[in-house]
């Protein structure tokens, strides 16, 4: 089992759906996010390139955020999920320091938080509320250990990138570009 | 006479919340101790609604917590809206609900020696208050005195109290200030509008055209959806707009159009498609009338007449057409929704209409589907009143094809002229905050002044709340039962909202207000119902269903009685018009002294050193509406004002920067705003996200945020053909020295 997302920037508009139905599925608290929308504008009128991606933990396969934990609380989970151990956490921020993707943030209660792919979604057979709700569904979530899984195929049929590959992170978000 | 009001600022009033409901749903639990890896989850119940933070009302499920809470709102998958799949501002829903600064009692304006204030009142108080100044008011001067500006799912039985009473003036700024003239166009061509939601058939086009229509930043959902299945499906966007809109992101084509002069862009399209031939010609013949009178007015009007007006490259015009034709019928010329803009919007709209016709793109699959609905049955209720007379009247002759009250209409008909007295009396606005919605605020501060009542009915302390005389707290859509969601679609269906929870403080939905003003004002016959859910189980009875199953499913679905969603091949057709045909020449418009043929007229450009300000929406907010809400506040707190890189140079402007913005008419911004330098944006133009800089301090969080378009829109261009107001004839230019604004004022 390996879990990963395809996020298709060709049909992302950066409505923030993800990152409100994020934050009401997950109680975060207002004025933080688990995952958000990154704009990228390149190009010189009338010649312009936007790119919309909605972002998230990268759940990497070699995640610098685990291996730096004092405590153990970042781990590994089933299907390669990183989680953190909320009591376990003494929210020193090693994670938060090591992660390329900024994708950690520190919770008011004094832990670390971050995208947990709605495991307590997934493992009922449901999908992350962020990829259950966007309205342009350019969010793909499954196994790629499943060949057929829905991620599998998209990724077989479509270009896409990762991001900041060179850190070696081995990510498992996947832009479709 | 009446006195005159001064916009009153108080503070909120807090309260508590009970809750009810049943089901069998899980919620995750916040849980410090056990940690996310053993996810704790609590039992939950879900309650069917549909949502009112937009028109779209899409049907969703409330879920509340083991303690009654409301946690979260997600898409029903039934609903044709919808698909199970919420926007940002339904899935936020949740906070219009738990918003801290949320009206909570009846207000009853006081003035002690020239200051003017609310004091809080009992809704019986305030009731009979209300009933007893509308009964004197439509006593002295007649129940047409009386004006319903309403927004929102409560329009519907506040509109029944204004029909019983015998007032005809019951208007929707949705109309004048909105999509007004594309559905007077529509109806001039095809005898049918394309309804709400739009009729266009995206999911299965093959090339979609938007002119200035952003979707993607309009966030109509069943639009945005199908958009994206039609990017999958590759079908071709074009995208005309002086900005690069998100939407045009996604286009193979942008045609960066100077603004205004998109009707010459139309009538050059129209010119390709007909004399190249491209036009669907078996359709041509069969439906429509008058396209020799078309082509004859096209004749000269060639892309590279349009090239000098519009800076659009002929080649581009060309190869557009050519790409929309390569795909007929199954292409939409996209009607758009927001389309008041510079008072020949109806004729622009018609040339939108008359080159779908030409495409043959209405009634055919990827072009426009036909609507059915479902009717919902009316009690029996004693005969309504025949108004003896409307807002038709202030303006003799004039608007006869608006065939919506024009909101804008009713505002002028408020204030006495030396030659006549004013014809509205008294107020009744509910969910629509004026001054953020007609323009030229200022006009609308002076009718109020003439009122001898004004009352607000909404959820929030809205600015139009500081000057009624009377506020009454409307609970929101999660706390309520409503009328049922009718709007035809691809399928007849209704959808069923009920509440979540108890109402908070001291709100009370529409329905019951609405019956309490009957009652007082002895039309009780007209709200046979004590409780809206007797009427709605009568209702769904008569539709072959009840309260209990709507409880249970939140929407129901019909198989179509109409017929197929498109033309068969060579069907007869008898279109709603004067000739029975689609008209490319409108005879209704010739018949009332208008132009038949759309033709463009050159406006204004801006003068030096001003620019012209476009406004449009953000995916997260609806209008005005949602700014304070604290979800959606959270993810935009104000709006930025779009200025290109050459234009920033000369100003010496950089983003982040707050600057003030001043009209053509010296009219200040109350707030800065944050200027975003972007080559988005051509350097004849800005742009600003409309909705904010809100002024009302009960407004926790908006208040101050941005600024608020709706203050430089002074320069209003009344559309010709039905009234409205066309909004963007107004330029601004930058007030960079923070403090000689602050003097100033």
């Amino acid at each position: 089992m390996r879990y990963a997302m395809a996020v298709d920037t060709r049909k992302c508009v950066g409505c923030s759906d993800c990152v409100v139905a994020c934050q009401t599925e997950n109680d975060v608290p207002l004025g933080y996010c688990r995952d958000w929308i990154v704009e990228t504008n390149d190009g010189t009128y009338p010649q312009l390139f936007t790119e919309i991606r909605s972002e998230r933990c990268n759940h990497c396969d070699n995640a610098p955020c685990v291996r730096c934990c004092p405590t153990g609380a970042s781990h590994i989970a089933e299907g390669g999920i990183v989680l953190v151990k909320h009591n376990k956490c003494i929210g020193c921020g090693a994670c938060i320091a090591s992660c390329p993707y900024n994708a950690r943030y520190p919770h008011p209660d004094g832990y670390v938080d971050k995208c947990t792919f709605c495991e307590h979604r997934v493992k009922d057979g449901m999908k992350p509320s962020c990829v259950a709700v966007c309205p342009t569904k350019c969010l793909t979530f499954g196994d790629l250990d499943d060949p057929n899984s829905e991620v599998s195929n998209i990724l077989k049929r479509r270009k896409y990138k990762t991001l900041i590959p060179e850190a070696g992170t081995k990510p498992q978000l996947y832009f479709l570009i | 006479m009446a006195t005159r009001r001064q916009f009153i600022k108080i503070s909120a009033i807090g309260a508590g919340v009970v809750a009810v409901s049943s089901g069998g749903y899980k919620l995750l639990a916040s849980d410090k101790k056990g940690g996310l890896n053993a996810a704790k989850t609590v039992k939950a119940s879900r309650t069917p609604t549909y949502c009112e933070i937009c028109f779209w009302k899409c049907a969703g499920w409330v879920y509340t917590d083991d303690k009654g809470r409301i946690k979260k709102i997600t898409g029903n998958s039934e609903d044709q809206h919808s698909n199970g799949r919420l926007c940002p501002r339904g899935t936020g829903g949740v906070g219009m609900y738990y918003d801290d600064a949320r009206l909570k009692k009846p207000l009853i304006r006081v003035s002690d020696r020239g200051r003017d204030s609310f004091r809080e009142a009992s809704w019986e108080e305030a009731l009979d208050l209300i009933a007893g100044k509308i009964k004197a008011i439509t006593e002295k001067y007649g129940p047409e005195s009386m004006a319903l500006f309403n927004h929102g799912s409560g329009e519907k039985y506040f509109a029944d109290l204004f029909k019983a009473m015998g007032s005809p003036n019951i208007a929707a700024p949705s109309f004048a200030q909105c999509r007004g003239p594309r559905d007077v166009a529509f109806v001039g061509t095809f005898g049918d509008q394309p309804g709400s939601p739009e009729n266009t058939d995206i999911r299965d086009t093959r090339c979609l055209v938007l002119i200035g229509s952003h979707i993607g930043e309009n966030m109509h959902n069943g639009q945005i959806q199908e958009m994206s299945d039609a990017i999958d499906k590759g079908a071709t966007i074009i995208t005309v707009d002086p900005r690069f809109s998100t939407a045009a992101g996604k286009s193979k084509f942008w045609l960066p159009i100077k603004p205004a002069t998109d009707i010459a862009l139309l009538l050059a399209w129209i010119h390709e498609i007909i004399y190249n031939n491209y036009y669907d010609r078996a359709y041509v013949e069969k439906y429509c009338y008058g396209f020799d009178e078309l082509k004859e007015h096209v004749k000269n009007l060639t892309p590279e007449w349009a090239y000098g007006i519009t800076t659009i490259d002929p080649a581009l015009i060309k190869e557009t057409a050519r790409e929309m034709a390569k795909n007929s019928p199954s292409v939409i010329v996209h009607p758009g929704r927001h389309v008041t803009w510079y008072g020949d919007d109806t004729q622009r709209l018609r040339a939108v209409a008359i080159l779908n016709a030409l495409l043959g793109s209405w009634g055919r699959r990827g072009g426009f589907f036909s609507l059915e609905g479902k009717e919902i049955p009316v009690y029996p209720h004693p005969p309504l009143p025949a108004p003896k007379k409307s807002w038709r009247d202030w303006y003799p002759g004039k608007y006869n094809l608006a065939y919506n009250p024009v909101s804008n209409i009713l505002v002028d008909a408020s204030v006495p002229t030396p030659e006549k007295d004013a014809m509205i009396k008294g107020w009744f606005v509910s969910g629509t905050n004026l001054p953020l919605t007609i323009p030229n605020t200022k006009h609308t501060e002076e009718a109020i002044q003439h009122l001898e009542l004004i009352v607000v009915v909404d959820t929030m302390p809205m600015e139009i709340t500081g000057w009624a005389d009377v506020v009454l707290p409307e609970c929101t859509y999660l706390e309520r039962y409503d009328s049922l969601r009718e709007s035809p679609h691809r399928k007849p269906a209704v959808a069923l909202r009920m509440p979540a929870a108890e109402p908070l403080g001291d709100s009370k939905p529409a329905y019951w207000i609405a019956r309490q003003l009957a009652l007082r004002l002895g039309k009780g016959d007209y709200f046979h119902f004590e409780n809206i859910e007797d009427l709605l189980d009568w209702q769904l009875h008569q539709m072959g269903s009840s309260l209990d199953e709507l409880k249970k499913t939140g929407v129901k679905t019909w198989e179509r009685e109409s017929g197929d969603l498109y033309f068969a091949n060579g069907e007869d057709f008898q279109f709603n018009t004067n000739t029975g045909k689609i008209e490319l020449y409108a005879t209704s418009f010739e018949a009332e002294g208008l132009l038949p043929l759309p033709v463009y007229t050159p406006h204004p450009e801006p003068p030096q050193g001003f620019y012209r300000l476009i406004y449009g929406r953000a995916p997260m907010h609806t209008f005005s509406r949602t700014s304070n809400n604290p979800n959606l506040f959270s993810l935009m707190s104000e709006n930025s004002i779009w200025i290109n890189p050459r234009v920033a140079k000369e100003w010496s402007l950089t983003t982040g920067q707050k600057i003030y913005i001043k009209n053509q008419d010296g009219i200040v911004s109350d707030f800065p705003i944050k200027v975003r330098v972007t080559e988005r944006i051509r350097w004849d133009s800005v742009y600003m996200v409309h909705g904010f800089g809100h002024k009302d301090k009960r407004l926790t969080r908006a208040n101050g945020r941005g600024a608020n378009d709706t203050q430089m829109i002074t320069n209003v261009m009344v559309d010709t053909v039905m009234g409205g107001t066309g909004m963007r004839g107004n330029f601004v230019t930058f007030v960079t020295d923070l403090k000689s604004k602050e003097v100033a004022s």
